[in-house]
C-alpha cells in the first residue's frame, strides 16, 4: 500500500534545530570583527584588515590560547594524513587513478599505492599499468587512507591495507565533512547487521555487513550475484534515513549517535523516516540519550 | 556523476524487492514543500522542493494582440531556465536541450481546450488579450524534474491573479482599456484541470515514481505522462530505451493513479493557503 503524498506548506516547515535549552555557538559571517584588540594570532578562516581580526568564513569561533581561528560550518574537505576517506574514481592516467573526495582538488591514487588483486609485494609492471581500468574504472567507490598532503592542498591516497579498496553493494550518503567526529576507527559493524565506514571526508558507505572476513585480494571483488536480503535492505536504508536525520538537526555523526538514532527510530517505518517531524523526533530523542550518557 | 556496478546492483535489486533505498515502495513519493507568492512582483509565483529538487516559477502577464487565426483565445508560453547553480554540466548552454525539452512538453500538456481555456483570457476578440508567460527556473536538480516543475506550474498559476478591465473603447483601430485601479480588484484562473506530470521510470523489470539521481541513472527509460483530472494530456519518452507495449500500458495506469493522489494533495495543499495570514518565509530561511 503506497503512502499518502505529503506537500506542505513552507510556512509550516518545522524547525529542524534541536538546541532548545542549550546554549547556541554564535556563528561569525565573512567580513565580521571577531575582535578589535589586536594581541591574537589569525588561524584559520580569518584575516586582518584596519588592525581588526575579520572572520573570512561563516562558521564558529574556535581558540587556542592567542590563536584564533573560524571552523567553517560548510566547506570542503581539507584532508590531514591518516584520515579515512571514502571517494570515487573520475578519471584513469598513466600510473594513477584520479578520485572525488569531496576536496577542492581531485584527490591521486597511484599505482604504486594500492595492494594489487592475487599479488603480495608484486612489482607493478607495465602490464598492470595496462589492467588498471579493469581494477579501478570510472564511477568506482573505494575506501582509502590519506597517505601525504601536496603543497597545492590535494591529497594523494593509499590502499595498502585489507580494510581498504573498492566498495561493492551499498549505499552511499553525503554529508558536510564538518559532522564527521574524528576517531579511532571510522570503520563500524554494526550488531544490528550492517557496517558503515565514515569518511572524514564527509563521504558514509553503508553496505550489508560481510559475515566471514574472507581473503578478497585486498578488496577488489564486487559480487554483482549476491542478493542483498529483505532485513539487511531495511537496516540499511534506516540506517540512511537515520543519518539524514541527525544531519538535518546537525548533530555529529560517530557510531554511538548513529546507533542511537538508529534504535530511537524503531517506531516509525523506514518510509516514514523521510517526513520531517520524525526526523527531528529522531534527532531529539538522540540528542536526549546522548546527554543522559554524557552526564552519567 | 556517474555509479559503480554494485550501486546500480543494490538500486536495482531494491526496485525488485520493493524497497528502494530509502524505504519507500515503488509508488511513493518524497515529502514536497511549497510556497506560493513567493516573488512579490510576478503576478503569481511559486517554489517547489522535492527532497533536493528545487524550483521557482514566475507568472509575469502582458497585453498582447491574439493570433489571427485564433482571434478568441489568448497565448500561453513557457520558459525554462536551468541555472549552473543547480549542476555545473547546466554552465553555458549546456542546459539548454533539457530547457527546451521540458518547455516543449509543457506547451504539450497545456495545449488542449479542456485542460486550460485559453479564451478566458480575450479581453477584446480579435484585438487584444492576455499573455502569460510562465518562467521556470531550476535551482537545484535532485531527480524527478518534471513532476517538479508541473506542480510549481499549476501552483504558480494558481497564486496568478489577472487585473480585472474595467472597460473596453475601440476608436477606429485604436483600442484603449482601463484597468481597475483597486490593486485587489483581479480574477483567478482556473486551474483545476491543469495537467500535473509524472515521471514513471523503468528500472529493471519494474516501474517506479519520484526517482532520485541514482535510480535515474540505473533506468533504462523513463516515460513522462500528464494527466489532467481523469485524462491523460500527453505522454512522452524520454531516454533511449525502448518500451515494450505492455510495459507502457503499465506505466501509464501507474501514471495515471499517482497523478490522482498528487493532485488530491496538491488541491489540498492550496487550501490551506490562506491570504490574510502572513505566511511569507522566503529563501532566507
Amino acid at each position: 500500500m503506497p503512502q499518502k503524498i505529503h506537500i506542505r506548506l513552507a510556512a509550516h516547515r518545522i524547525n529542524p534545530s534541536i538546541a532548545v535549552n542549550r546554549r547556541v555557538p554564535k556563528i561569525f559571517t565573512p567580513g565580521q570583527v571577531i575582535t578589535e584588540q589586536n594581541e591574537f594570532m589569525r588561524g584559520h578562516g580569518t584575516y586582518e584588515e584596519e588592525g581588526f581580526l575579520k572572520s573570512s568564513v561563516a562558521g564558529v569561533k574556535e581558540q587556542v590560547n592567542n590563536l584564533i581561528s573560524i571552523r567553517p560550518l560548510k566547506s570542503r574537505y581539507n584532508g590531514e594524513v591518516g584520515d579515512v576517506v571514502v571517494g570515487r574514481v573520475t578519471e584513469v592516467q598513466q600510473k594513477r587513478w584520479k578520485v572525488d573526495t569531496n576536496s577542492r582538488l581531485d584527490s591521486v591514487l597511484l599505482l604504486s599505492s594500492v595492494n594489487l588483486p592475487g599479488g603480495e609485494l608484486r612489482r607493478r609492471s607495465a602490464e598492470d599499468e595496462h589492467m588498471m581500468r579493469q581494477y579501478l574504472q570510472e564511477g568506482d567507490l573505494i575506501s582509502a587512507e590519506v597517505q601525504s598532503v601536496y603543497s597545492d592542498g590535494s591529497l594523494s591516497l593509499h590502499t595498502r591495507s585489507l580494510k581498504y579498496g573498492k566498495l561493492s553493494q551499498g549505499i552511499l550518503v553525503k554529508v558536510f565533512p564538518s559532522l564527521i567526529k574524528r576517531s579511532k576507527t571510522h570503520f563500524h559493524n554494526f550488531y544490528v547487521g550492517a557496517s558503515i565506514i565514515l569518511g572524514n571526508n564527509g563521504f558514509i558507505w553503508i553496505y550489508p555487513t560481510v559475515s566471514n572476513a574472507e581473503d578478497n585480494a585486498g578488496g577488489f571483488v564486487q559480487n554483482l550475484e549476491q542478493v542483498v536480503s529483505r532485513p539487511e535492505r531495511e537496516t540499511i536504508g534506516r540506517l540512511r534515513n537515520c543519518i539524514l536525520a541527525l544531519i538535518q538537526s546537525k548533530m555529529m555523526l560517530y557510531d554511538t549517535s548513529i546507533l542511537y538514532a538508529f534504535e530511537e527510530s524503531q517506531k516509525y517505518s523506514v518510509a516514514e523516516l523521510l517526513i520531517p517531524e520524525a526526523m527531528v523526533d529522531v534527532a531529539i530523542l538522540t540528542q536526549d540519550r546522548l546527554s543522559m550518557l554524557e552526564n552519567s | 556523476m556517474a555509479l559503480c556496478e554494485a550501486e546500480k546492483t543494490f538500486v536495482l535489486h531494491g526496485v525488485e524487492e520493493n524497497f528502494r533505498v530509502d524505504g519507500r515502495e515503488r509508488e511513493d513519493y518524497r515529502p514536497i514543500e511549497l510556497e506560493t507568492n513567493i516573488v512579490s512582483h510576478a503576478f503569481g509565483s511559486a517554489r517547489l522542493r522535492l527532497a533536493n529538487t528545487d524550483v521557482l516559477v514566475a507568472v509575469k502577464i502582458e497585453v498582447d494582440v491574439p493570433y489571427p487565426e485564433r482571434p478568441k483565445e489568448g497565448k500561453l508560453e513557457f520558459f525554462v531556465d536551468c541555472s549552473a547553480n543547480a549542476t555545473p554540466d547546466f554552465e553555458g548552454r549546456g542546459g539548454e536541450d533539457l530547457a527546451i525539452e521540458i518547455s516543449n512538453s509543457l506547451s504539450a500538456a497545456y495545449k488542449s481546450p479542456e485542460v486550460f481555456d485559453l479564451t478566458k483570457l480575450c479581453i477584446l476578440k480579435g484585438h487584444k488579450c492576455w499573455k502569460i508567460f510562465v518562467d521556470i527556473l531550476l535551482l537545484e536538480c535532485g531527480g524527478n524534474l518534471y513532476d517538479a516543475v508541473s506542480i510549481a506550474v499549476k501552483a504558480a498559476l494558481w497564486d496568478t491573479r489577472i487585473p480585472l478591465v474595467k472597460s473596453v473603447t475601440v476608436d477606429g483601430n485604436n483600442v484603449d482599456m482601463e484597468v481597475s485601479d483597486e490593486l485587489h480588484d483581479c480574477q483567478k484562473l482556473d486551474v483545476t484541470a491543469a495537467p500535473i506530470m509524472v515521471t514513471v521510470c523503468k528500472i529493471g523489470e519494474q516501474c517506479i515514481v519520484d526517482p532520485n539521481v541514482a535510480e535515474e541513472l540505473c533506468s533504462v527509460g523513463a516515460v513522462v505522462i500528464a494527466v489532467s483530472k481523469d485524462k491523460f494530456s500527453t505522454v512522452l519518452q524520454i531516454g533511449s530505451g525502448s518500451l515494450h507495449p505492455q510495459t507502457l500500458l503499465e506505466c501509464l495506469q501507474m501514471g495515471e493513479k499517482v497523478a490522482q493522489r498528487l493532485s488530491e494533495a496538491l488541491t489540498e495543499t492550496l487550501s490551506e493557503i490562506n491570504p490574510n495570514k502572513n505566511q511569507d518565509v522566503g529563501f532566507l530561511k
